[in-house]
């Protein structure tokens, strides 16, 4: 029995995307529970055999133009189908399957991504406006959570990204966020600074409107 | 009424539609015609206008920014506000607007990435998406006995009838419970374990008013879809059960 296609028939099986130790788990515990020649062949895989395997799997999928290929999504694998096939599978499938999200709830989570554990107000000070009803749309979707209190008067609440933001966007963790070491940065510079860093961002606050306060940067972790 | 969401949605807010200015009039954004920019915005609020009343406040604030830069654009050099410690950049005026605004683009440009994925996961299809199956905790599982909010209800009721005995009904307490306070309390508590019993939530409190406030703040979080309750006897303990995995912190920061 190849451990490939023993994979194979693991993913194509699952109602969900499994994670490598997942995967082990399911290879390894039948040589416990119903031993045989055949299980206890898989007793000792190790974590990097699956790796490869799927890794051949991918491989085997694209050089064979097959129907389906293997996603990973946050840490996780599944199979599925290639989305130049989307037209002809639509059918079959509720049209409410997917739910894309307003461009207010994109901006949102993108702030949120890229700067978690943010507050409210951090988030409100880029958007320059208020985003009380889309956190609560997307706390409602689970794609983002409260993670937290910020050591900040009143103890404001702070968003972080979910699981299920990640499976949302079939992304496999925020690193492949493009720009992600630039954006995450809280005071972003945009000109050669002239002299030392600045980090005073009470200079330009002579007498400004509230609204435009730069966001604090004091995450509490 | 349907005719004037068509045209807020175009903007989502002062920095989308001063974006938008900014790439119709073809300007610099690092060196924006503070006054150019200021005139046809002021002329995007007058059209708001005629077609919502009430021009949400934000666009207002904005419009007495750009006023207020406009006017100290205007003020000789050596009259300007100045701070020895700021650099040149942030002697302009300008400054703060034009961070807000390269700052907003940048996330909004990472929206428009973030909506790209999102198309490319529509189209992708597994072989059995239900979003139960994603979370297997969610769905229903049949060796659970289903709870109702009138189980949850009762042993709120059990514990107050507790508490009650315990409380010398002729002293005051003050009110030192706040819900947000007990939300606090009870995500520390559930942070620890995946499954938390639901008498621990309650162990120590000695008043009416806290195990109120505890519970409260228990329907909020079951509300905002962090916490969920299951009982897995009749009659049994109820468990608070953390529905969402810890949120994925692989964004450390960088410093502090």
């Amino acid at each position: 029995m190849e451990l490939k296609s023993l994979i194979e028939a693991i993913l194509f099986a699952a109602q969900r995307p499994l994670s490598i130790k997942e995967i082990k788990v399911l290879l390894v515990n039948p040589a416990e529970t119903e031993e045989s020649e055949p299980t206890r062949a898989f007793k000792k895989t190790r974590e990097a055999e699956i790796s490869a395997a799927i890794q051949e799997l991918k491989v085997d999928y694209t050089q064979q133009g097959r129907g389906f290929q293997v996603q990973e999504v946050a840490g996780a694998f599944q199979l599925v189908s290639h989305p130049q096939f989307a037209p002809w599978l639509k059918p079959l499938f509720d049209e409410h399957r997917f739910h894309r999200l307003s461009q207010p709830a994109l901006e949102t989570l993108a702030i949120i991504a890229y700067r978690q554990p943010i507050t409210r107000t951090d988030i409100e000070s880029v958007r320059g406006v208020m985003v009380d009803g889309v956190i609560q749309t997307l706390l409602e979707r689970g794609l983002i959570t409260l993670t937290g209190r910020a050591e900040a008067p009143g103890r404001p609440m702070l968003y972080g990204t979910t699981r299920a933001f990640l499976e949302h966007f079939g992304l496999n963790d925020l690193n492949e966020l493009p720009a992600i070491e630039e954006l995450r940065r809280r005071n972003l510079q945009w000109t050669a600074p002239t002299g030392q860093p600045d980090v005073n961002p009470s200079a330009e606050q002579t007498g400004e409107p509230a609204d435009v306060e730069p966001a604090p940067a004091s995450p509490t972790n | 009424m349907s005719d004037y969401k068509v045209q807020l949605e175009v903007f989502e807010g002062p920095l989308d539609l001063l974006l938008y200015l900014i790439k119709k009039e073809e300007v610099d954004i690092y060196n924006i015609p503070i006054a150019r920019i200021t005139s046809q915005y002021m002329e995007y609020m007058d059209l708001m206008k005629m077609i919502v009343p009430d021009v949400a406040g934000e666009f207002v604030v904005m419009g007495a920014t750009l006023m207020y830069i406009k006017s100290r654009m205007l003020l000789p050099e050596d009259q300007q506000v100045s701070d020895p410690e700021a650099s040149a950049d942030e002697l302009d005026p300008r400054w703060d607007l034009i961070r807000q605004l390269v700052e907003y683009k940048k996330f909004k440009e990472a929206a428009e990435h973030l909506h790209k994925r999102e198309l490319f996961q529509e189209s992708v299809y597994t072989r059995q998406r239900s979003e139960a199956a994603l979370e297997p905790s969610v769905g229903r599982d049949p060796n659970l006995g289903d709870m109702s909010v009138f189980d949850l209800l009762n042993a709120f009721n059990l514990v107050l009838k507790r508490v009650d005995q315990a409380e010398d009904l002729r002293e005051i307490f003050e009110d030192r419970f706040t819900v947000s306070d007990k939300i606090d309390f009870i995500l520390r508590l559930t942070a620890v374990e995946e499954r938390t019993a639901f008498s621990r939530l309650f162990e120590g409190t000695a008043s009416r008013m806290e195990v109120i406030v505890t519970f409260l703040a228990l329907l909020e979080l079951i509300r905002l879809k962090q916490l969920r309750v299951e009982q897995s006897s009749i009659f049994g303990e109820i468990d608070i059960v953390r529905l969402k995995p810890e949120p994925t912190s692989s964004i450390k920061e960088s410093s502090s």
